[in-house]
């Protein structure tokens, strides 16, 4: 009684999963899965690496080399990973906390170099795992266990910061738009540089509630309501896009990658 | 093919050297002094012999960056000194307990903090046991010259393969830098050892499955189909998280055995004079050296000193410790710190003999005077 | 070559009642009964996948083959 797509890439005897009731994350988790399967990719040459926290505890249920690392450490525990075997396919599962607060050097560098690595971020603008924190993400004036009067910091853009910092390819979706998240992603591990998909999650248990944003199903609708896509938002006066956010593919432009260049080197030595 | 003539070397080069002879194919490292030699010469070796070199963001991410590496297949390696080595702990912590084998070479350097960036010191040696947070077993080992550099970097890799852990190279800036003649040996002569690779077909392995008594698990690589969960969670044997106290605490007693039940395997120390000796040093790196100075000076005044080297500083080679207390009449343990050391060998020699220090921590090294000096002092 | 589809399959014990599933089920064929899901009109159902994409907890798909025909 479950659907081969799961039954195929999910080690069975792990699940149901560990996360609350509307936790957006198996949402995307299954996204990465699909992707992973249109691609056709093969499973003994997959890594799975994640740091710590909610979004982290998803390499666990997958049938893939997988590895749960220390707190914001995937991406760099990841580039070994890659630059120690290019025939390896790396996706990091990260959070919002995870790759932009402790991770955030690991994040902006592994965009530097461009190495083949796909990044998504699990964002749900704030940390689950230890109980409501305002992260990077959450959105200023709203509230978290230590932000009990508003946060009064400004948010990060994740695609923005690895755009900056030189990924070759970022794109944002959300756990409503599923379809078009599962096409980013597999449009990610394509691009043979760094990649990162922001993918919009959602905590009712904790920033929903916070936030008297209401159920799962609320913040479904919200998420809904307020996401533009960047192909629409192009014909759209400024005016309409005030509290929106932008989905879709954000940036795409090929650069060369870490590892092939790195084995340019190490064949020019070759030949003398 | 023979590479048997002399060289002069630095301590940090020979350090390389003997890691990539050892089948060291991965560095990951960040520029800091005096290590800074090593990572140089890494980016400029590792091409050369099909390896990879990166230099990363930070110390925390070059520990991170090897441990992937080793789980992808190759021997890797970083290198550091003083507040690198601090940030290193964490994710050395991470290897222990998922036992991934590495090396971490620390070139010790005056602290704490910033501290003295060019001055050498022997101040990470609790750090070097005890530094990362939990329980977990350590080896840390540690070379007096510019040729135990190279041969101490095989054995340190030898044994983080064999026993699949981290395992600590200190030097010291002295140690580091020095440069001396050597005569490398032929790298066909070199006992290499590489990790156990898996033994059964991937439906039937466990990650951590290995003897309770101190096994060590097979470890085949990523790529490989086996297809294994790794975590910094205590794991049963599956690698999948536990909070089972039961299996935590046999997790927990295998990592541990690894060490206690092989410590005739890990524990290295170099024996001089001993057999007459009143009076012992104690003392390791470049220290030993001024030691062996002290001992020369003394014996040519008809003074019985010995010399003790360990070359294993953890573990801890407590039962030679013991017998020597129980033999000499007084212990010298000269170090460049404030006493690490000598606590471990007062807690060994258990009263039985006294055991007087000889420490600085001002960035100046300790001379053969100092310590014969010291050595006439307590006759 | 599209494969035929037959409806949603609820797993009932992984279902955690978040309701995503069933408010935005275009046909209304699901629905929340206390904490868990039912298929209340499987016969509106159009198969498209809504449900098993969104469901967090990968309790509910849509079965291969042919529509029975009752």
């Amino acid at each position: 009684m479950t659907s081969n797509l799961v039954k195929s890439y999910f080690r069975m005897d792990k699940l149901p999963h560990i996360w609350c009731p509307g936790c957006g994350h198996g949402i995307v988790t299954r996204a990465v899965i699909k992707a992973i399967d249109e691609l056709e990719l093969d499973k003994d040459k997959v890594c799975i690496v994640s740091g710590i926290g909610c979004s982290s505890r998803a390499p666990g249920y997958l049938d893939f080399n997988t590895l749960h690392t220390t707190h914001g450490r995937a991406l760099a525990f990841a580039t070994g990973i890659k630059h120690a075997n290019p025939d390896l396919e790396v996706i990091v599962i990260t959070g919002d906390g995870d790759c932009s607060a402790i991770g955030g050097n690991h994040l902006i560098h592994a965009a530097r170099r461009n190495i083949g690595i796909t990044a998504v971020a699990f964002n749900n603008n704030i940390y689950g795992m230890t109980g409501g924190q305002y992260s990077p993400t959450t959105p200023t004036g709203d509230k978290g266990t230590t932000a009990p009067y508003g946060n009064i910091d400004k948010g990060f853009d994740i695609c923005k910061l690895a755009q900056a910092a030189g990924a070759s390819y970022t794109a944002r979706g959300t756990v409503y738009h599923a379809q078009l998240l599962t096409r980013l992603i597999k449009n990610g591990i394509l691009n043979k540089g760094f990649s990162i998909i922001d993918a919009v999650s959602v905590c009712p248990t904790y920033y929903g509630r916070k936030n008297k944003k209401g159920d799962a199903v609320k913040m479904m609708e919200w998420l809904k309501d307020h996401a533009v896509n960047v192909a629409a938002a192009a014909k759209l006066p400024e005016e309409k896009l005030a509290g929106k956010f932008l989905i879709g593919e954000l940036y795409h432009n090929p650069q060369p990658e870490y590892t092939e260049e790195y084995k340019k080197i190490t064949e020019s030595l070759r030949r003398g | 093919m023979t590479n048997r003539q002399a060289k002069l070397m630095q301590g940090n080069e020979a350090c390389l050297e003997g890691a990539i002879a050892a089948g060291m194919r991965f560095f990951a490292g960040y520029p800091i002094t005096p290590s800074t030699e090593i990572a140089e010469g890494a980016s400029e070796r590792l091409p050369l012999v099909g390896g990879k070199f990166i230099q990363m963001e930070d110390e925390i991410g070059s520990m991170a960056a090897v441990i992937g590496a080793s789980l992808a297949g190759l021997k890797a390696m970083t290198a550091t000194s003083g507040p690198g080595m601090s940030l290193k702990l964490e994710n050395l912590g991470y290897a222990s307990l998922t036992e991934i084998p590495c090396v971490i070479v620390n070139v010790q350097r005056g602290g704490p903090s910033t501290g003295l960036p060019t001055s050498p010191a022997q101040a990470d040696i609790m750090q070097a046991r005890w530094g990362a947070h939990g329980d977990h077993p350590a080896i840390a080992l540690y070379p007096n010259s510019v040729s135990e550099a190279y041969s101490v970097t095989v054995t340190a890799f030898n044994l983080a393969e064999k026993y699949r852990m981290p395992v600590i190279l200190l030097m010291d800036e002295v140690i580091g830098h020095m440069r001396e003649r050597v005569v490398l040996p032929d790298e066909n002569e070199l006992q290499i050892i590489d990790r156990t690779k898996a033994s059964v077909p991937p439906e039937e392995y466990l990650p951590y499955k290995a003897d309770p008594d101190g096994g060590v698990p097979e470890m085949p690589a990523f790529g490989e189909g086996y297809r294994y969960h790794v975590t910094g969670l205590i794991h049963s044997e599956n690698g999948f998280p536990t909070t089972d106290a039961e299996k935590t605490a046999i997790l927990l007693n295998r990592l541990m055995k690894k060490i206690d039940n092989n410590l005739d395997d890990i524990i290295k120390y170099q024996e001089d004079s001993l057999d007459d000796a009143e009076i012992v040093l104690i003392a390791y790196g470049s220290t030993a050296r001024s030691a062996k100075s002290a001992m020369d000076m003394a014996r040519e005044q008809g003074i019985a000193v010995g010399l003790f080297r360990p070359i294993t500083i953890w573990p801890f080679a407590e039962d030679k410790v013991k017998e020597i207390a129980g033999k000499a009449k007084k212990i010298i343990v000269p170090e460049m710190n404030l006493g690490q050391y000598r606590y471990e060998i007062e807690r060994a020699a258990a009263g039985k003999c006294e055991v007087i220090g000889i420490n600085r921590a001002d960035g100046e090294i300790i001379t053969p005077e100092d310590i014969f000096e010291k050595i006439k002092g307590v006759l | 070559m599209a494969v035929k589809l037959k409806g949603p399959v609820i797993k009932e014990e992984w279902c955690k009642g978040c309701g995503i599933c069933a408010a935005f089920c275009p046909k209304n064929v699901l629905k929340m009964e206390g904490n868990k899901v039912k298929a209340v009109d499987r016969d509106a159902c159009n198969n498209c996948g809504l449900c098993e994409l969104r469901c967090p907890d990968y309790a509910i798909y849509l079965e291969e083959g042919e529509k029975d025909d009752k």
